[in-house]
């Protein structure tokens, strides 16, 4: 799907768990998450902590949007 | 009598299902429903020991994963590891996939796992890892089986292997020096190709370059400040009462959802139908795949335009690569009409 849509122009930041397939499939942008049942949740932390991380995916995830690569590039975030 | 250790995952050790997936890895010699499968397959080799590992737990904590994998081994006598066989259930293809591909690596032994084509898997570890070519589901676990546990009989037994078509696996791209039996020269073949390829008529190539599908890269957002941002998930987050009714797997429609004025997605209003993750954490705060709270934020801090009035959703469990870019290009379409600058993406 993130290959299909950005065919059309658009850039797209895949958030996924499993960065070797989203590489693989072949998307360019790619932001890992946290896991794969929630990808940008973590029961374990208060509600605080985790919507901050939340904030710090979808944040790194604007980002690569704004970013001109020139490859598959992959980012990571502290998930705190 | 030469050893096989088996490497399968929650599911298949009879540990539980979606809600095991966290399970961390565990040794055990007693037999189970595959290990049966294959010993009674298999010839002069015996599965000795099975680990069993959360689909979750090894795409997560990989490098934990593989530890205890390797560690085990490295206490244990074997000759060859059999992983598998996945079907077409991704997390558990990148699994075997790594799974075999650290023990080839690391023990220098042969390692063999079974795929569907469709499982991301192939694409992943094809070129390092002999992959048979497999069913889509456990329904084809017999058969699948047999192909592997006739492979490892004969290559165990020193036999000389054929070439990937041959034998049933995904070509690896490795190029092997053979002599055709009772076939004309390589001289005459390529004459005779090249007078085909004149005259229009169909011929097979004996050296397939391999095709990569790859997007272009587009280009960057400009200034996000005024940049619309639409989502898109394949998580399979829906209004509660599922109204395009999206399939929980192998699905074949979208929905598009107007999150207006909302300022998070409330639990109760959304949940999700995927059937293939345990759905307790998101159903109680569908932000967590949907991150509708956390892009508000942004709009308020400036950092983006604005988050688009819409949310796009499918279900990304069994769904075919067909199917998905199909969808792809649907929901792309109206991105397009409603004047989307970018896209985050959300798979789980």
């Amino acid at each position: 799907m993130t290959k299909a849509i950005e065919r059309q122009g658009f850039p797209v930041t895949q958030i996924a768990n499993l960065t070797p397939i989203a590489k693989t499939v072949g998307a360019n942008r790619i932001v890992q998450s946290f896991s794969i049942p929630y990808p940008m949740g973590d029961p374990k932390k208060t509600p605080e902590d985790e919507f901050a991380m939340r904030e710090r995916i979808v944040e790194k995830a604007l980002d690569a949007l704004t970013q001109d690569i020139q490859d598959q590039t992959i980012y990571k975030v502290d998930m705190g | 009598m030469k050893k096989a250790v088996l490497y399968i995952n929650q599911f298949f050790g009879q540990i539980g299902g979606e809600d095991k997936a966290d399970f961390e890895p565990e040794i055990r010699t007693e037999e189970n429903g595959v290990s049966q499968a294959l010993n009674a397959a298999l010839k002069d080799i015996e599965v000795t020991h099975t680990i069993i590992c959360g689909d979750n737990y090894m795409g997560s904590r990989q490098e934990e994963a593989l530890a205890f994998v390797t560690g085990q081994l490295e206490k244990i006598d074997f000759d060859v590891v059999i992983a598998g066989p996945a079907f077409q259930a991704g997390r558990y293809g990148n699994a075997c996939g790594i799974v075999c591909k650290t023990v080839q690596d690391k023990f220098g032994k042969p390692a063999i796992t079974s795929m569907h084509e469709e499982n991301p898997g192939v694409d992943l570890f094809r070129n390092d890892v002999i992959i048979m070519k497999g069913g889509k589901s456990a329904a084809a676990m017999k058969k699948d089986i047999a192909k592997m546990a006739d492979y490892l009989n004969r290559k165990l037994a020193g036999e000389t292997m054929g070439c990937a078509d041959d034998e049933g696996y995904f070509g690896r791209g490795l190029r092997h020096q053979v002599w055709p039996q009772g076939e004309a020269p390589a001289s005459k073949r390529v004459i005779d190709m090249l007078l085909k390829k004149l005259h229009g008529e169909p011929f097979v190539t004996e050296l397939p370059i391999p095709k990569s599908d790859r997007v272009p890269i587009a280009a960057p957002v400009k200034d996000l400040s005024h940049a619309k941002v639409a989502i898109v998930t394949s998580g399979g987050v829906v209004p509660v009462d599922n109204p395009d009714r999206i399939q929980s797997a192998s699905a074949t429609r979208w929905g598009r959802y107007d999150i207006n004025g909302m300022e998070r997605l409330e639990s109760g209003v959304f949940k999700t139908i995927h059937a293939g993750y345990d759905p307790a954490v998101c159903d109680a705060n569908p932000n967590v795949c949907v991150p509708v709270d956390a892009m508000r934020d942004m709009e308020k801090k400036g950092k983006i335009g604005e988050l688009h009035h819409y949310f796009y959703s499918t279900v990304g469990t069994g769904t075919t690569q067909a199917e998905a870019t199909r969808m792809g290009n649907e929901i792309a379409s109206k991105l397009k009409e409603e004047q989307v600058d970018a896209v985050l993406l959300v798979s789980t």
